[in-house]
């Protein structure tokens, strides 16, 4: 068996570099050197992303019990876009529009994140029914995005291209400005959960299981939670909501793989949400024509996974 | 049957067309123009203004929000399920796919093609809706709008996706954010046509409390499912397309106003129409006075306001303690 998510692991990874290369070769022309830096940024922020999304989506399943359930299906992207109008609505009239953005980015993530456990910590405690809590979720979000867009018009009625209240994710106009400090984000994050990789093996085989394994239950999900909601931040302020993705890159890697141990489960989802966003990206840059659209075809194939896991599991 | 029964019932009725009232006054005499109540009867200017903008934009209003709740209350006595709406369980980005149509193969097409072809395809996304919906276990009330909600999702990104590729997204855009800042004299009439479905769903009133007992009951007391069906998703898909075309996407009203009038005055057809008309007009017009008042001079549009007030009271329905155990 080990030899088997070896060789997974192994086809995955090559596949991914396969596709950065593409990405990075493809179509070239003009300055080479130019090219090439714009390219490498752009590369490593998708990655970042890909792999940001990937991570949070799995850790938060775990922390759940449960494989329908994906940090964005429950808000928490809008949560952040919503965390970002109202900081920019409360404090811009003292300069917080022109702060620098890592300071800003900063400060919406730590909102975010206060946010997040407000709202959820008390769901995972009452023990709601799970086809409530996704669709309290669902319109949690639709909720905050409303509430971002209002604000967003009260802040400056004349801008009517509200880039941040798109419900669809861009992986052409990132904001590169935030890539370092977003990047060593997820680095720390990663680093974390990859210490925790055999804490959440226990955390998932339940509560009750977990807690006569010797784990402080509540302090661990408290964490976890937590590590999700600035892995969000991460991804969300780089590319904006993301809907389904991590579902879909999530259940692939699952069915590859073929386990649900963190230790292999991570890697797995990771390298399929880098060949997903970067072959995709570059697929729809060279050969249709209109790089924009991803977020949207994410959305429609996720949506359509979603509904069939949906309908799978209201079957069983 | 006492006195007091039978009177109390017209009070409410009385002191809800006196609120509405209020409510249509407020709305023409609030916006940028400047308009007072003693202009309106001596001022030609003034008396131009109302007739050409704030007349009709309360009177869309007013079809709009009746409109979209009665395809709320019909769409959830079809579904038979209590949280599930027109404008978010697919029948209006369907509406939005077959207007992206028109406009893609017919761009000059009137007002009246675009509504037809999208009531043609909101009937397909909504037929295609309930039969999924049917199938799901009648012991989850919740994964009936789930699944809307998610299908309404991936029905709006195959239009976007569509959108962007033909470059009509800025058209999409405003088709799926309902407001009325644009609605003039000459640009609204066709919305009538939501108060003619109206009077329809009232003579099918009693064929539809009959419905909402489920399918086997109702055929033992004689009703024809299917063709109350048939007419059921044609009030659905008509009202949500002309609204879409119109005036654009305006979320919750037709899940918020049915779930809050039935839990006050119960579930009887008769006695329900007219109420959920009368709350969900008003309801898009306060939003809608909201709205212009909120960031004066400046408007927010009415799908925003609704967005926020309607997602609220939504999740206040969701995750209230049920009253009856």
């Amino acid at each position: 068996m080990r030899d088997r998510s070896t060789i997974v692991l192994a086809a995955l990874g090559l596949i991914a570099l396969a596709c950065m290369c593409a990405f990075m070769t493809l179509g070239l022309r003009g300055n080479l050197w130019f090219s090439l830096e714009l390219r490498s940024l752009r590369l490593l922020a998708l990655v970042v992303v890909a792999v940001s999304i990937a991570v949070s989506t799995v850790v938060f399943q775990t922390v759940t019990a449960n494989r329908i359930l994906t940090p964005s299906i429950m808000g928490l992207d809008a949560l952040y876009i919503f965390s970002q109008s109202l900081l920019v609505f409360t404090i811009g009239g003292f300069g917080f529009a022109s702060l620098d953005p890592r300071i800003k980015f900063a400060g919406e993530a730590v909102v975010m994140v206060a946010l997040a456990a407000l709202l959820f910590l008390p769901l995972l405690k009452a023990r709601v029914d799970l086809i409530l809590m996704l669709l309290a979720g669902v319109t949690v979000g639709v909720l905050f995005r409303s509430l971002s867009s209002l604000l967003a018009r009260l802040i400056d009625p004349n801008d009517f291209v509200v880039l941040q209240g798109a419900s669809y994710a861009n992986f052409s106009k990132i904001h590169g400005e935030l890539l370092v400090a977003a990047g060593v984000l997820m680095l720390i994050g990663i680093a974390i959960v990859w210490r925790m990789r055999h804490t959440l093996d226990v955390l998932a085989l339940g509560r009750d299981a977990a807690t006569g394994l010797g784990l402080e239950w509540p302090r661990v999900v408290a964490a976890t939670i937590m590590l999700v909601a600035a892995l969000v931040a991460v991804s969300t302020a780089l590319v904006g909501p993301v809907a389904f993705f991590g579902l879909l890159v999530v259940a692939l890697g699952e069915r590859l793989i073929d386990t649900r141990r963190h230790a292999l489960l991570l890697p797995a989802a990771a390298l399929v949400a880098i060949i997903v966003l970067v072959g995709g990206q570059t697929i729809l840059q060279h050969v249709l024509g209109g790089a924009s659209t991803l977020g949207v075809v994410i959305e429609f194939v996720g949506g359509l996974v979603f509904l069939a896991m949906l309908l799978h599991g209201a079957r069983r | 049957m006492t006195t007091v029964e039978r009177t109390a019932p017209r009070l409410a009725g009385a002191a809800a067309l006196l609120v509405l009232a209020g409510l249509c006054a407020i709305s023409i005499f609030v916006g940028v123009g400047d308009v007072s109540p003693r202009e309106a009867f001596s001022d030609p200017e003034a008396l131009y203004l109302i007739a050409a903008s704030r007349l009709p934009r309360t009177l869309a209003a007013i079809l709009t929000g009746a409109g979209l709740a009665i395809a709320g209350l019909v769409m959830q006595t079809l579904a038979r399920n209590r949280f599930v709406e027109p404008a978010t369980a697919g029948t209006g980005q369907s509406a939005a796919l077959g207007i992206l149509i028109v406009t893609l193969l017919l761009p000059s097409a009137s007002i009246a093609t675009k509504t037809l072809v999208a009531s043609l395809t909101a009937l397909a996304g909504t037929s295609l809706f309930l039969a999924i919906a049917h199938r799901l276990p009648p012991t989850q009330p919740f994964l009936v709008p789930l699944f809307g909600l998610v299908y309404g999702g991936v029905v709006g990104a195959a239009v976007t996706f569509v959108a962007w590729h033909t470059d009509l997204l800025q058209f999409i855009e405003i088709w799926t954010h309902g407001e009325f800042s644009g609605v003039l004299r000459g640009r609204y009439e066709l919305l009538w046509v939501s108060a003619a479905v109206l009077a329809v769903t009232w003579v099918f009133a009693d064929r539809l409390t009959l419905m909402s007992l489920g399918r086997d009951v109702s055929v033992g007391l004689g009703l024809d499912y299917a063709r109350m069906m048939q007419i059921g998703l044609a009030i659905i898909s008509v009202v949500t397309a002309l609204t879409v075309v119109i005036v654009g996407l305006v979320p919750f009203v037709g899940l918020v106003v049915p779930n809050m009038v039935s839990r006050l005055i119960g579930d009887n057809m008769r006695m329900l129409i007219p109420w959920v008309a009368g709350s969900g007009a008003a309801l898009v017009l306060a939003c809608d006075i909201i709205g212009r008042l909120l960031h004066f001079p400046y408007e927010i549009p009415v799908g925003t306001v609704l967005g926020v007030v309607g997602a609220a009271s939504f999740l206040w329905l969701l995750l209230r303690r049920p009253s009856h155990a």
